[in-house]
């Protein structure tokens, strides 16, 4: 092309160079296409010295040649790399993956052949040893290779490290790879990224705004993540109007979006204004110019306050020493001709367009689903507290007897589970053993703690507030002085572990749901004991009304036993189920037991009903106001513990008050 | 009238005399002032013991006469110490402040030492700039009227809203603890203002004070005797007149004063709020011998534990809450502080420093159960005054009053 353009007016030697240099530049080409078909070793010499230092900022050449030889020993040489098991012969200087021999000698292997080429005493060698940096390097250029491999682990590994360190570059092996994917699963995948990707990377437009809209409906992290940079925008001042810039918006100094300080600010930042003179400014400049003791005329000694040191500053600034203050009207004069934007890093405007339309729409969407999650944790709260309050329902509300030792029964509880595990490995068998250890654990104490303390005190209820607490402390410095102080480790059956996941906004764990379950169980059992057992009418008649219960046969003081030992039994239970997912201490109880009074009290005394009902607000209540302020669960419990204290104006005797005679009074 | 009040309570010299020659005992065997027999250490616990005792009568004005078992009385306590802690820590950081800015080349204006103030203070919990709350902590004057007024007012707020919709017995209890825990969990934040769970430290050192430790702790020791004296005989004025019957009414039938036509409420709401008053006297003389606030102090056990000495003192008489405070807590620091000797069983040596726990929640409800008089109830032995034998009959009209039974105890 060059001889067939060449003009005739050219001096005959000019031509005759233009000649050399095509043939050269054919030559060289000649040249490298035979140094691809020798094989990888050239490729490796060509960058001998860099890989052989191997720092993370110089690699880079050395990789990208090697990757993109098309070579098939290519991947097996770079994962043999990234393994340090890559080896250079100190003779000549080529690489080798090694493998250890007898003694001190190892046997290379040829990268291109495969063929081994004799053992060398480690002396000879040197072992190449790249660093985190360019290992990660090495698996970005192994992906490529990885996206076909036959492997679908190495496949699924090769689309997670995508994932996690997206790159424009691995777009084009990525939708190569699309079409050869076996498995469907996998091939959904890999579409979902190369749509993210294209978001992204993709030089069209065009191509970007679809991959956007197809996305829309998404409410992946990953997708937000993607869309969030297009939307980015940054703040510039500018003399006129940008003509080749994506303008988000105009901003006008001194409205709500931009003060005028800040507007100043920011022609300083693009150097279209002389810095502000700071306080400190002035400090450090008064302090430079001491001159016999005075500062611009004016003694040291009185530059104590702001006015003095601004009069010295301005004698400075006069003299020509320092830098002039910026006043009011230097700044109007400042922001007068300026422009002030708002621009997006991403230059192509239909592309932030159809991002911020999909944002929108996203964050709508992400919105209902916040609050179906919301409600499936205060849920799983409310179900907490209610499993923590109901055996205090039972024995403050219905009893009157106030347990201020319900908190170590809960921790007595989780403690039995935590022994059963001692003896039994096996975790779901343990469980379902722990369950009714822990609640004949907790009945027994219970039952001792009727007969030997609260009985004698049932005419006194603050002193039983009393007496059960001095039970609560030497219990919980018991339980430190048998199990230490460290947290024991309850652990749930594998068939619990993980979380039901709807979405990637919406999901709940399984241990969440199964005390759910297991609070709704223990709604209807105690239901069904006080409604539909003997038990349940004698410990309705005694409540009522003991000493007509008295006279019908009925035994108050066997009936109150059985009934505090029932309540006792219930937080054994609960300790078991509340072990599972908080970590078990002897402190354990402290952390439920205001709250379970306040579900009780919030509730009303005296009905199952109540504490459920207490539980879902207080559940409610906490999750709505950690919603508000989520970075504060301190906060939220402060804001709910006074806002309980407030309810209890309004409804002193709970949300489900008992009226008539069964109120008591 | 003075003189009166002193005849018909020989009880209140009797504990004035003991008090001034306890605080003259320690004075001349102390390291600051006489021989150097105690400690600095141990007059400072000495001294800290006397502020308990203090928060112990007021405990027992607001449960043993009143009947209302407040589980919050701490919480009044640690708002007092904090109350002084700011101002301490302000201006101890302040001199610092100035000292360190004087070296420089030009003097510092006002808003630059506040600014380093700031920095000093907040710089734990990542901040630098005062909060609103911190406004008058540059003024001892207004700072030792907020160690009254702070306590006061959460005090009068959150009674008035309990007793006008008569929460009574456990549920204000419950309510009381809720209202400690829920300001325990505020302060722990660390954008209280208060420096979160760090608190307020550096409080033994008095600012612009250069005597040693040991003249300050004989000072603070003077002044939680002078305060728990004054408390003492405030509390024992109160009780011993009119005010003192309406209130011991309302302890044994609420609903019976009330319909003898007094405002049961405001009855209630004046000894809550003094007594929370006093509480945060005994804190802000407290935590300056104590040198750390955090808001620990605060939690609802601290109050639990209130109870638990004038329970044991024996409540419903003033000198048995001081008895118990004092007994209680003297007795906790030597088995927790590891003097008391172990006691080996062979097979197992029981360590106090993990069975005094044990050993007090179990004793307190013994005492709760067989000795509802505390060891005050040792001086009625001891004056051979039994109560009247009433045949069995209780001593008040309610199931919640007072039974013989017990009242013999």
């Amino acid at each position: 092309m060059i001889i067939r353009l060449a003009p005739k007016r050219h001096s005959g030697f000019n031509y005759m160079l233009r000649l050399f240099l095509a043939g050269f530049a054919i030559l060289c080409a000649c040249l490298t296409a035979n140094a691809q078909e020798g094989g990888l070793q050239p490729i490796l010499q060509n960058h001998q010295e860099i890989i052989a230092k191997s720092s993370r900022k110089t690699i880079k050449p050395a990789i990208d040649a090697i990757a993109t030889s098309g070579l098939p020993q290519a991947q097996a040489m770079l994962e043999t790399w990234a393994a340090k098991n890559m080896w250079m012969r100190k003779t000549d200087g080529q690489f080798f993956a090694a493998e250890k021999a007898e003694g001190r000698s190892y046997i290379l292997t040829d990268f291109d052949t495969g063929e081994s080429v004799g053992a060398y005493e480690k002396s000879n060698l040197k072992q190449l040893k790249p660093n985190s940096g360019v290992r990660a390097m090495i698996a970005t250029a192994l992906v490529q290779f990885q996206l076909s491999d036959p492997d679908r682990a190495k496949r699924l590994a090769a689309l997670q490290s995508i994932q996690r360190d997206p790159e424009g570059a691995l777009l084009e092996p990525l939708r190569a790879s699309i079409d050869g994917e076996p498995d469907a699963d996998l091939k959904v995948q890999k579409h979902r990224l190369e749509r993210l990707l294209t978001i992204g990377y993709d030089e069209d437009s065009a191509a970007r705004v679809a991959a956007i809209e197809e996305m829309t409906d998404d409410l992946g992290v990953d997708v937000r993540a993607a869309l969030n940079p297009l939307v980015v925008t940054k703040r510039q001042a500018a003399v006129e109007q940008p003509v080749d810039l994506n303008v988000a918006k105009m901003l006008i100094p001194g409205s709500t979006a931009l003060s005028r300080d800040d507007a100043y600010d920011l022609l300083v930042a693009n150097n279209l204004a002389t810095p502000r003179v700071t306080s400190n400014d002035i400090r450090n400049a008064l302090a430079g110019n001491i001159n016999g003791g005075r500062v611009g005329g004016v003694p040291v000694a009185q530059l104590d306050n702001a006015a003095a040191r601004t009069r010295a500053y301005a004698a400075l600034a006069e003299a020509g020493t320092v830098p002039a203050l910026i006043t009011q009207a230097d700044i109007d004069a400042a922001l007068d001709p300026h422009v002030f934007f708002e621009t997006y890093a991403e230059p192509s405007p239909e592309v932030t367009t159809a991002a911020q339309q999909a944002l929108e729409r996203i964050e709508l969407k992400v919105g209902l689903n916040q609050t179906l999650d919301l409600t499936l944790d205060a849920i799983s709260l409310a179900s907490i507290y209610f499993l923590a309050a109901i055996g205090l329902a039972i024995t403050f509300g219905v009893m009157g007897v106030i347990n201020m030792a319900h908190g170590e029964f809960i921790m007595m509880g989780a403690y039995t589970g935590y022994v059963v595990q001692q003896f039994i490995p096996d975790h779901t068998l343990s469980i379902i053993i722990a369950v009714p250890m822990a609640f004949a654990v907790t009945f027994a104490m219970g039952v001792a703690m009727e007969r030997l303390v609260i009985r004698w005190l049932y005419a006194r209820p603050l002193e039983t507030l009393l007496a059960t607490f001095g039970i609560s402390i030497a219990l919980q410095q018991l339980a430190k002085n048998i199990f230490g102080t460290q947290a024991r480790p309850l652990t749930a059956p594998g068939w619990l572990d993980g979380a039901w996941v709807l979405n990637d906004v919406v999901s709940i764990s399984y241990i969440r749901i199964a005390i759910f379950v297991l609070a709704l169980i223990f709604l209807l059992l105690f239901l069904n004991i006080t409604n539909r057992t003997r038990l349940g009418l004698e410990m309705r008649a005694v409540t009522q009304n003991p000493r007509m219960a008295g006279s019908m046969g009925i035994n108050p003081g066997r009936v109150n036993m059985l009934t505090f030992g029932l309540g006792s039994g219930i937080a054994g239970i609960a300790g078991v189920a509340i072990g599972l997912f908080a970590k078990v201490t002897s402190d354990l109880g402290n952390d439920y037991i205001v709250q379970s009074f306040m579900t009780v009290v919030v509730g009303g005394v005296g009905n199952i009903w109540g504490a459920l009902a207490g539980a879902g607000m207080i559940g409610f209540l906490q999750k709505g106001i950690e919603w508000m302020n989520p970075s504060n669960t301190l906060a939220a419990q402060t804001y709910m513990i006074i806002f309980i204290i407030i309810f209890i104006q309004f409804r002193p005797r709970g949300i489900i008050a008992l009226k008539g005679r069964a109120a008591g009074d | 009238m003075d003189h009166s009040f002193i005849a018909k309570n020989p009880s209140v010299l009797v504990f004035l005399t003991i008090l001034s020659l306890f605080t003259l005992m320690v004075t001349v065997l102390s390291e600051g002032f006489g021989i150097g027999v105690i400690s600095t250490s141990f007059v400072k616990t000495l001294g800290k013991t006397l502020c308990l005792c203090l928060i112990a009568v007021a405990m027992d004005l607001v449960w043993g006469f009143t009947g209302i078992l407040s589980l919050g009385h701490f919480a009044f306590f640690g708002l007092g110490g904090y109350m002084i802690g700011m101002w301490l820590m302000y201006e101890r950081t302040r001199l610092i402040v100035v000292e360190s800015l004087a070296q420089a080349e030009i003097p510092p204006t006002p808003a630059e030492v506040v600014d380093a103030i700031g920095n000093q203070i907040f710089g734990v919990v990542g901040s630098s700039d005062f909060p609103l709350i911190w406004a008058f902590s540059d003024s001892l004057f207004l700072q030792l009227a907020l160690v009254v007024l702070v306590p006061g007012l959460l005090a009068l707020i959150f009674g008035w809203l309990a007793f006008r919709s008569r929460v009574t017995g456990v549920y204000l209890s419950i309510l009381t603890q809720a209202m400690t825990l829920a300001l325990a969990l505020y302060l722990f934040q660390n954008d209280s203002g208060l420096r979160g769970n760090n608190g307020l430290s550096g409080l033994q050192n008095l600012p612009g004070v250069t005597a040693g430790q040991d003249m300050v702790s004989i000072w603070f020791l003077w002044a939680s005797a002078l305060a728990l004296g004054l408390g003492y005989l405030l509390a024992a004025w109160i009780v011993s007149g009119k005010f003192g019957s309406v209130i011991r009414g309302i302890r044994d039938n609420e609903a019976r004063v009330r319909f003898l036509g007094y405002s049961v409420e405001v009855y209630k709401l004046a000894v809550f709020s003094l007594t929370a008053c006093i509480a945060a006297i005994a804190g802000a003389l407290y935590y300056p011998q104590a040198g750390i606030i955090n808001p620990e102090e605060m939690a609802p056990i601290a109050s639990i534990y209130l109870a638990v000495w004038v329970a044991i003192g024996g409540r419903g008489r003033l000198y048995g809450a001081v008895i118990g405070a004092a007994f209680v807590s003297l007795l906790s620091s030597w088995f927790t502080g590891g003097q008391a000797p172990d006691i080996p069983l062979g097979f197992y040596a029981i360590k106090w420093v993990d069975w005094w726990q044990v050993l007090l929640g179990v004793s307190f409800v013994l005492v709760t159960l067989f000795a509802p008089q505390g060891i005050g109830g040792l001086f009625d032995l001891w004056a051979n005054r039994r109560p009247l034998d009433r045949h069995g009959a209780n001593l008040g009209p309610d199931d919640g009053a007072l039974r013989e039974k017990e009242a013999t105890e």
